[in-house]
């Protein structure tokens, strides 16, 4: 059957569809970028449904299709591989697995992507956290014939946990099932179930055909029963503005800026990033963890002043007072800003080989700051695939999701997750491989 | 917020992608001791250059910039290099491959293109330790290539300058971790997530100028296997290869053993725009290293390649 399937791709192969639209170039100066991540379990066509956006969007180039085509030839594969494309490196290719996230570019006139492709098996919990964690919206591939299976499960609840606000779940090999609406709707209702446990707000369901193409760029004929968007159409049109946090002015500080040149001789900045909030001149603010106040002078950039600051800009602040602020403080506003902290609650992913050690000392890495902590607990660990808490089995290992509290060697100024992704994450580093062997969530 | 008010809070992915590179140069001036900007004269590093300007404006750049010499250099990069240094007031520390082919630390290649990009990471790396670095920064990005793709914002380098791609340390939402043993390295890569079209709209939006050789020029050029190479003292004609002119320009900036030009009219950044727009070839198509085998890039790049 694979095959068969593959052979599809020949067809087309030299049609005229490298070339991009003219038109597209004009319009490439302002596009919004939109991130996402894909899952699935083994062989259910993620490889191909990447291939044909990349395809069909006139993303690969000639080159990469011959070399594809000559290491197809030279492994023996009778057909075309698109895994190729995507499986970067050379132990990838020669086992044929993908081992770590792979990150591939498209655009389109509306929108330029950036897709963080994870593997479907080995390690896979820790590949698909680190690709949700930047990703504005999971694509969930469902094999028709499989319906939702325990994979499916665990990447809900993956990309819940993460917080990735939109969630498109794709029910792929549609012709597999011979176009019928039936498994579609089944696995629609199944996958409700299973996810108002969770806190996903925005599901939507497209029945596709990855190696046809059906409902990916171009609407499907096959399936006159579907009325909604293609999924192009919703990668293009999804909102995502919103996701952002306009409301809590959080500004982690990077470094200080001290030109100590004629021109800027007294000049004394705050490099960083917005992490929430909008700021402006004028503002009235506080500095975390010392509480001091005072008011922005002024915005600098490269281009001049601004007039305001928001998520996720990279900027430079000055404030009216000479007060002392250094890297891993954070500037929010007095009456809106976190509370300053040793003891964390969070949710982990452990991503280290070395098992969480209960009593261990880690270093934490939370916005511009780090501190040395300890871990002192586990109150439990998920089950991933029952949801269910395991109260007597506390071993965090590879790959384990589960809840542990830590205290750390001075205050760090976090926010729940929920509230901001940007001040609600850490990572913890082993103190003597310096290695990173969490991503933690602040509960 | 309602939705009409938020349009206005949207970034366009140029400033986006220039948000998330300015965050990275900051990372590294704050987290580690000595720096160092891998400067190519190529059209990355020509933006890795005007970023970190932003990232510490009003302040200079405060890490030099080091050029790899090859010795194969088009004589318009270098002049690029020297100027754009002045220019942006920072420190130009070139080490050259000659010098580590003169002490006997490399081998020159044998052939009718002998190429030093190979040899180059020797020059590189022992520049590194030399003047004791511990963080090179780079303008390699993901979409070049598939080893590529793999690369982290963060990238560590054991003692011996090595790579090892499976087994990277995990990049999490913002947060970058630049912790290493003595003697190890990092190679930063702040625009890992530009693709070629993205670099030339930044330099386009930015004004930034670029040396002549990116745009079209007529030149004396070999095609050797469909690769139109410069005529330059380090290439030798085969038999019946003659050297024609021809218009052309470079998508990339390599050495003249190893880059290939492309036939073009491109005489302006817009030009270039709408003929990437409607490229069928990556920009590394033209790169004769790349196609040394499937995994000549991981190869390089474990060997300490940048």
């Amino acid at each position: 059957m694979t095959n068969v399937r593959k052979r599809q791709w020949k067809k087309e192969k030299y049609k005229d569809t490298f070339r991009m639209d003219q038109e597209f170039s004009k319009n490439y100066l302002d596009m919004d970028l939109l991130r996402f991540t894909t899952a699935g379990s083994v062989d259910d066509g993620k490889s191909t449904l990447i291939g044909r956006l990349m395809y069909d969007s006139k993303s690969i180039f000639e080159d990469q299709m011959e070399a594809i085509e000559e290491s197809s030839k030279r492994r023996g594969d009778e057909n075309l591989n698109l895994a190729l494309l995507t499986d970067g490196l050379k132990a990838e290719r020669e086992q044929g697995i993908t081992i770590d996230v792979a990150y591939r570019y498209f655009a389109t006139p509306r929108r330029k992507f950036i897709i963080a492709d994870t593997p479907g098996h080995i390690q896979y919990t820790r590949n698909m956290v680190t690709g949700a964690s930047t990703a504005n919206l999971a694509i969930i591939l469902v094999d028709a014939r499989n319906g939702v299976i325990e994979q499916t499960c665990r990447h809900a609840f993956i990309a819940s946990l993460l917080r990735i606000k939109h969630l498109v779940v794709c029910v792929n090999k549609m012709d597999l099932v011979d176009f019928q609406e039936e498994p579609f709707l089944k696995i629609q209702e199944e996958f409700a179930a299973f996810t108002s446990k969770l806190d996903i707000t925005d599901i939507r369901y497209i029945p596709i055909s990855a190696l046809k193409g059906d409902n990916v760029v171009d609407k499907s004929s096959n399936m006159p029963w579907y009325n909604g968007a293609t999924l192009l159409y919703t990668l293009e049109n999804v909102q995502i503005a919103s996701d952002r946090n306009f409301i809590d002015g959080r500004f982690g500080v990077q470094g200080v800026i001290r030109p100590m040149s004629d021109k800027y001789h007294d000049f004394r900045g705050y490099s960083g990033k917005v992490e929430g909030g909008i700021f402006r001149p004028g503002d009235e603010v506080m500095v975390m963890p010392s509480g001091l106040t005072s008011k922005i002078k002024s915005i600098e950039s490269f281009e001049g002043q601004l007039k305001e600051a928001f998520p996720p800009m990279s900027i430079c602040m000055t404030l009216e007072d000479d007060i002392d602020i250094s890297r891993g403080d954070m500037i929010c506003r007095p009456n809106n800003h976190p509370d300053a902290t040793q003891d964390l609650d969070l949710m982990v992913c452990w991503l280290n080989q070395s098992a969480l050690k209960p009593g261990g000392k880690y270093l934490i890495r939370h916005s511009s700051n780090e501190a040395r902590c300890v871990v002192k607990g586990v109150r439990y660990k998920m089950d991933i695939n029952t949801l269910h808490r395991l109260e007597d089995d506390r071993e965090i290992g590879l790959n384990d999701i589960g809840r542990i509290f830590l205290r750390a060697a001075k205050p760090l100024m976090v926010d729940p997750y929920k509230k901001n992704r940007n001040t609600g994450s850490v990572i913890l580093v082993d103190e003597f491989t310096n290695e990173t062997v969490a991503a933690g969530m602040v509960i | 917020m309602s939705p009409h008010e938020l349009h206005s809070y949207n970034l366009s992915h140029l400033k986006l992608l220039e948000s998330e590179a300015i965050y990275i140069f900051r990372e590294v001036a704050a987290q580690f001791e000595k720096p160092v900007l891998l400067f190519s004269g190529g059209k990355d590093s020509i933006c890795l250059v005007r970023l970190a300007q932003k990232a510490f404006f009003p302040a200079k750049i405060p890490f030099p910039l080091m050029h790899v010499d090859t010795g194969h250099n088009f004589p318009e990069s270098i002049e690029y290099r020297d100027s754009l240094a002045k220019e942006v007031g920072a420190e130009l520390i070139v080490r050259s491959v000659q010098d580590t082919i003169d002490q006997g630390r490399a081998q020159e290649e044998k052939g009718p293109n002998p190429s030093r990009n190979a040899i180059q990471s020797i020059t590189l790396l022992d520049g590194i330790e030399e003047l004791g670095f511990d963080a090179a920064i780079g303008g390699a990005r993901r979409d070049e290539e598939k080893a590529r793709a793999k690369e982290r914002f963060f990238s560590h380098r054991d003692e011996f300058g090595a790579w090892d791609p499976k087994n990277q340390r995990p990049e999490l939402w913002n947060l970058y971790n630049g912790k290493k043993q003595m003697g190890e390295h990092f190679r930063v890569f702040p625009i890992s997530n530009w693709t070629e079209m993205d670099v030339w709209q930044y330099i386009a939006q930015e004004e930034i100028p670029l040396p002549s050789i990116y745009f079209s020029h007529k030149r004396e050029v070999v095609d050797r296997d469909g690769m139109l190479l410069a005529k330059s003292d380090f290439i030798t004609l085969l038999k019946g290869e003659q050297y024609e002119e021809k218009v052309i320009r470079y998508r990339t900036l390599g050495d003249m053993t190893c880059t290939g030009a492309v036939e073009s009219e491109a005489n302006s950044i817009e030009d270039i725009i709408q003929e990437v727009a409607s490229a069928r070839i990556t920009e590394r198509g033209g790169r004769a290293d790349d196609k040394r085998s499937e995994a000549a890039m991981e190869e390089r790049k474990i060997q300490g390649y940048f």
